[in-house]
């Protein structure tokens, strides 16, 4: 950097490339948060069903998430996957794939929870004023549980988005990789890394809030 | 897939020092996350003023940004301004820097889930705010909280992982140059899952066990 | 222990207005009232657990309830017992009744714990000294608490309602305590709506309504000739029971 530009003009001057790394972390977020909603929502399912089986499984499946770093998990599948499905197969969608997985398992934890918190006597006592078991669920049980879990899901967001910073070590271009390469050529790791430390922290805390406003909302 | 058994049994004594490596530098981290989560909480209960603010944003910073980030400000962007630290003490540092802030949350669901009637028990039977704190409140809040700790402690060991960015030989680091080297991928990932497994396992074990045993006590 | 003018609001609720009341030494005042009529707060203000916004309390013909008041030393020597009994979970009976004498106070050890097996004999319950709280029913926490707070030798005790969380049955164990405690002397100021205990075990009562006292008077002409239009209707609720 000349001497004569302040942080604010470097950080104008790289905009290209950490435009673009904003963009891919979002971007991955954002797909990755899809997938996660769709595959909890069959987890959680899954794991509400008295079969003794399919709790036995799922919970290896939630457990083996707990015990092993993500990170391994990552690049267990940045290595493994390409060898088992061909060269097609990039690393970002390797790295989609783990989240979903992870993110599955965690939404699955969280819409599990909201279905079993929701109390039994009003189950019972909706039974009682004759509701159809379908009726029950859609217009009691359900928007109930959506409501708790609206919270939560928007938190798992904000986790989300921080554990794609660990992409760049499987090869995601994302922000923190886009920050390498520009510290690479320029030498400014302060400003850089104080600059991504502040990205993340505008874009999860907004979330954080809005998460707890909505749950006190919906108590 | 044929797996090379006595290359994984080679690399033992490398991953065994690189699981020590993570131990020493996680155990430290939970410590200093504990000591965070203790006096953000005193702070909090004693309602000091301007150091309720303090970690309260503390906690915001810290629970909204990854540990990579941290990581890197600390080991790469401080020896810029002047601040040179090793990576053990950045990793320390980080992960005591994210899990405090984890811990402080964890104890004040458990001290606040302590009756605000059991507190004014207290101060019927005269007893000072700082007596209520260690007799009355801490014991209480230490079991309601127990469980929230012990996650985090899990959360801390697998956080470790993401130390070795910085080059520290912790075991992901560790298992990752020997792959660079020598590319027996599925051996050394394997061996990788096992001491995982071998680290995190029976302390999760153990914490169920004790949370288990510490609930019949009441 | 009296009481002038005290007032307390709670934002723009007033619970207390101007509330003025003597409890002469060794007296049983009971207190009766509608629910949100200000009875517990206004005990609550005694010991301390309720700041007042306007008022004197003066105990033993001191003023107290200051800035500058020492509240450690008026709780030693005001006891009270919660409906909720709150006795300490993670301790034994022993435990709880040692814990603020001897912290507080400083006495030593034994002597406490002499006293409290004494007083545990009394009550009938020296037997559990070594019991946790969730292995005793209401009436037996309840016993305790009441110990609890007589082991630290007080002056004066205030009971708020602590007969409403025991089932019936038990009731008539922890009355029988209180008669007793009063029997043998002890000042105390009772909030309660055993409407039988208040005619037979009190020197006086008192009725609150809205935050104002209604109507005070003797148990007897409480009951029997009510003046007030207000405790005229109280009292007609609890004859239909």
């Amino acid at each position: 950097m000349q001497d004569n530009m302040n942080w604010l003009e470097f950080l104008i001057s790289e905009r290209v490339l950490l435009l673009d790394g904003i963009y891919q972390t979002i971007y991955v977020s954002l797909i990755a948060l899809f997938y996660s909603l769709i595959g909890g929502l069959l987890v959680g399912f899954i794991r509400c069903i008295p079969n003794k089986i399919s709790a036995f499984i799922s919970r290896i499946y939630l457990e083996s998430f707990r015990i092993i770093p993500l990170i391994v998990w990552l690049f267990a599948a940045f290595f493994l996957i390409p060898r088992f499905m061909g060269r097609g197969f990039s690393s970002e969608a390797s790295a989609i794939w783990v989240f979903t997985l992870w993110g599955s398992a965690e939404i699955g934890e969280l819409v599990k929870g909201a279905i079993q918190s929701l109390p039994t006597i009003q189950r019972e006592s909706a039974l009682a004023l004759g509701l159809s078991k379908t009726q029950l669920y859609m217009y009691i049980l359900i928007p109930q549980a959506v409501r708790r879990l609206i919270p939560t899901v928007i938190n798992m967001a904000t986790r989300i988005i921080k554990t794609t910073s660990m992409l760049d070590f499987v090869g995601v271009i994302e922000i923190v990789a886009r920050s390498r390469q520009i510290i690479e050529r320029t030498v400014e790791p302060f400003i850089i890394w104080s600059f991504v430390f502040f990205f993340f922290f505008f874009l999860c805390y907004p979330l954080t809030l809005w998460s707890r406003h909505l749950e006190k909302k919906f108590r | 897939m044929n797996l090379n058994v006595d290359y994984m049994i080679s690399i033992i004594p490398l991953m065994t020092s690189a699981a020590t490596y993570t131990i020493k530098i996680t155990v430290l981290g939970v410590f200093f996350s504990f000591l965070i989560g203790i006096a953000g909480n005193i702070v909090y209960y004693y309602k000091i003023p301007f150091l309720s603010g303090f970690f309260k944003g503390y906690t915001e910073i810290s629970r909204n940004t990854p540990i990579i980030a941290q990581l890197f400000f600390l080991f790469f962007g401080l020896p810029q301004v002047g601040i040179t630290l090793s990576g053990f003490v950045c990793g320390v540092i980080a992960l005591s820097f994210l899990g405090g802030s984890y811990m402080v949350e964890a104890l004040r669901s458990g001290i606040e889930s302590v009756s605000k009637i059991q507190k004014e028990s207290g101060f019927a039977l005269a007893l000072s705010k700082t007596q209520i704190l260690v007799y009355i409140i801490l014991p209480q809040a230490l079991r309601t909280s127990l469980q929230g700790l012990f996650a985090n402690v899990i959360f801390l060991l697998r956080e470790s992982s993401l130390i070795g960015a910085i080059a520290v030989p912790e075991l992901m680091h560790v298992a990752r140059s020997e792959i660079s080297m020598f590319f027996r991928t599925e051996e050394v990932l394997l061996m990788l899952t096992f001491y995982y497994i071998i680290l995190i396992a029976p302390i999760s074990i153990f914490f169920t066990f004790l949370e288990k045993r510490l609930r019949y006590a009441r | 222990m009296e009481l002038r003018n005290i007032t307390k609001s709670f934002g723009d609720k007033k619970v207390l207005d101007k509330v003025n009341l003597n409890v002469k030494e060794g007296s049983a005042i009971v207190i009766l009232g509608p629910s949100g009529c200000g009875k517990s707060t206004l005990l609550r203000c005694i010991n301390g657990l309720e700041k007042t916004d306007d008022g004197e309390l003066v105990f033993n013909n001191i003023k107290y309830g200051d800035e500058k008041t020492n509240w450690r030393n008026i709780r030693g020597q005001i006891g009270m017992v919660f409906q909720s009994y709150e006795l300490y979970p993670h301790m034994n009976v022993l435990d709880n009744l040692l814990l603020s004498p001897t912290k507080v106070q400083k006495r030593d050890k034994n002597e406490v714990k002499e006293m409290a097996i004494s007083l545990l004999k009394r009550v009938g319950l020296d037997d559990r000294l070594k019991s946790y709280p969730h292995q005793l029913s209401g009436g037996q926490k309840q016993r305790i608490a009441i110990v609890r707070a007589l082991c630290m030798n007080p002056k004066l005790m205030l009971f708020d309602e602590v007969t409403a969380s025991i089932d019936p049955e038990m009731v008539y164990e922890v009355l029988q305590v209180i008669r007793d405690l009063k029997n043998e002397g002890m000042t105390m100021i009772i909030v309660t709506h055993e409407m039988g205990f208040a005619k037979s075990a009190s020197d006086h009562v008192i009725f609150m309504d809205s935050g104002n006292i209604v109507e005070q008077s003797s148990p007897n002409d409480f009951f029997s000739n009510p003046k007030e239009e207000r405790t005229k209707q109280f009292l007609n609720k609890f004859l239909h029971l």
